[in-house]
């Protein structure tokens, strides 16, 4: 009797898993297959780009796109190159010190229930979700018109600067408020003050997140084109002063683009733009390496 | 000779009262145990004598400490206090630098630059926690990649490298294996004869192992104080023999 009931309820169990794992089994290749060609989708978009770019820019990327001066005979885009790095540096001078500084502000010095720490936290979010023409516009009225800056480095570095503001805020805000608090009060155990606490001990820890922050901003700097055309204009040469105007790559690009005439170049200056970006990661990356490094294990 | 003594002391965390009339002494070159179940205010009350508590909002405190007669919630420096009141906490948390930068941040802090003196600074503490020898061949390596034991003396060693008058340890060794906390309790039964300590413990039989005199608290209020041998044998209080006794916390 025993040994009959215990069959029945072996066999039940075998059904029981079995049943379970058919249909688990159907609905795990299911998602499987879904994931998988999610993978496969976004890395493919991602090679096709890139490939199509290289083999329509590639071949015409001659020794004359690198020419000191622009004429419409070269086509050349090292100024724009140049410009791109002028632009960059300009804009990240104005906004990482602001940016950071807010952000230790906030999360150091400012106490929870402050009501001006919510307020700054509004405009921030606000100013990161406006479109880039915006900014171009504000750009175009204040420091271009307003301040009679004209169509310059200067004007253009500093709309971008607001631009990005709040994305390096917002990252150094996280880097910094991920800082294990037991730093914090190791620190202040041994009687430094908050200064010397924030400064030697928060900050350093919160660099690499602080770094992963500026190089967003760097990549939304260099694909900017509507905020700069509005503020920086477009000439093709290498500015000599920052209030002279100038175009960086992606400005270029657009432009023989639009011109229709130098479709050829503006695939050669796509391929050009990417490797930079390229390089800026790639140089990111080994700084918060080195930075990192004093934290490195063994 | 009493290094703290505590007159009336109360705090208020917001409305919550979480010590209440608080009066005591601390003995100079003595162990000294605060014990008691969680959230009894012990470790507050460890955080009142080097105003760590500050950093809390909506912390608020009536009465007074003095430190070898100094009022400390008076006109002193609040960087100063704390270098003459080290602190170890319940977590060990190095800096995320070398084993030498860990040790060298307070005298650094405190306007030591000399690399002599710093050398001299580290070598002298890392001995006086008596994890030189582990730690000579690696001073230049990260403090992350030490044990927790390793890095609950490293922390030790980092308080002691500002030559502090008074040690509080906020349950040192809760957060470590048996072997690294004989270690501590080892080290604090050597550097008692050079400083004044004030440990929190969970730990009963860590208490009477190390300590000279014993506090138990309660809901924030200190229920009895005396020497340990007093305490443990023979309690006064029927709160503290239930306590003592496993019969609750």
């Amino acid at each position: 009797m025993s040994g009959i009931s215990k069959t029945i309820v072996k066999n039940a169990a075998k059904n029981a898993t079995n049943s379970a794992a058919r249909t688990s089994g159907w609905a795990e290749s299911f998602l499987a297959i879904l994931t998988w060609s999610a993978a496969i989708l976004t890395i493919g978009i991602l090679v096709f780009l890139v490939c199509f770019v290289i083999a329509k820019g590639l071949p015409h990327i001659k020794p004359s796109l690198f020419a000191l001066t622009y004429n419409s005979v070269n086509v050349s885009l090292l100024p724009a190159l140049i410009s791109t790095v002028m632009m960059t540096a300009l804009a990240l001078a104005f906004a990482v010190p602001l940016g950071v500084f807010a952000a230790i502000y906030l999360v150091e010095y400012a106490k929870r229930s402050n009501k001006a720490v919510v307020l700054i936290r509004m405009t921030t979010e606000t100013l990161s979700g406006i479109p880039s023409i915006i900014y171009g516009l504000f750009g175009l009225l204040f420091f271009v018109t307003f301040l009679g800056w004209g169509f310059s480095l200067l004007a253009g570095a500093f709309t971008l600067a607001i631009m990005i503001l709040p994305l390096i805020m917002r990252s150094s805000e996280e880097a910094l408020k991920s800082v294990p608090d037991n730093y914090r009060e190791g620190a202040f155990g041994l009687g430094a003050g908050k200064l010397r606490t924030v400064f030697s001990i928060v900050l350093p820890s919160a660099m690499p997140g602080i770094l992963a922050g500026i190089i967003l901003a760097v990549g939304r700097i260099v694909g900017e084109t509507a905020a700069l055309i509005y503020t920086a204009g477009t000439v093709a040469q290498i500015p000599l002063n920052p209030m002279q105007s100038a175009r960086t790559l992606s400005v270029h690009m657009y432009a023989l683009s639009s011109e229709g005439l130098h479709t050829r170049e503006a695939y050669a200056t796509a391929v050009v733009l990417l490797l930079v970006v390229i390089l800026i990661n790639a140089a990111a990356a080994r700084i918060a390496r080195r930075i990192g490094g004093k934290n490195e294990l063994f | 000779m009493n290094c703290f003594k505590i007159r009336d002391l109360n705090l208020y965390y917001g409305d919550f009262h979480a010590l209440k009339d608080i009066n005591m002494s601390i003995d100079q070159d003595k162990i000294t145990a605060f014990i008691g179940p969680s959230g009894c205010g012990k470790s507050t009350l460890i955080k009142t004598l080097n105003r760590m508590n500050d950093l809390v909002e909506d912390c608020r405190i009536t009465g007074d400490v003095d430190l070898f007669g100094e009022d400390i919630y008076g006109s002193i420096d609040i960087n100063l206090l704390r270098k003459r009141v080290g602190m170890v906490f319940q977590k060990p948390n190095p800096f995320p630098m070398s084993v030498y930068d860990n040790i060298a941040f307070g005298p650094r802090t405190h306007g030591i630059r000399s690399k002599f003196q710093l050398d001299q600074i580290v070598e002298e503490s890392l001995h006086s926690a008596a994890i030189w020898d582990e730690l000579k061949d690696r001073l230049h390596k990260s403090a992350l990649g030490l044990s927790g034991g390793q890095q609950q003396r490293l922390c030790i060693a980092r308080a002691l490298a500002v030559s502090p008058e008074v040690l509080l340890l906020d349950e040192p060794t809760s957060a470590l294996d048996p072997i690294s906390t004989g270690k501590i309790e080892e080290l604090l039964l050597t550097l008692r004869e050079k400083y004044s300590i004030i440990i929190v413990t969970h730990n009963m039989q860590q208490a009477t192992r190390i300590s000279d005199n014993t506090a138990f608290f309660l809901l924030g209020e200190v229920v009895e104080y005396g020497s340990t041998e007093g305490i443990f044998s023979m309690p006064r209080d029927k709160r503290t023999e239930d306590y003592i006794t496993g019969r609750f916390g």
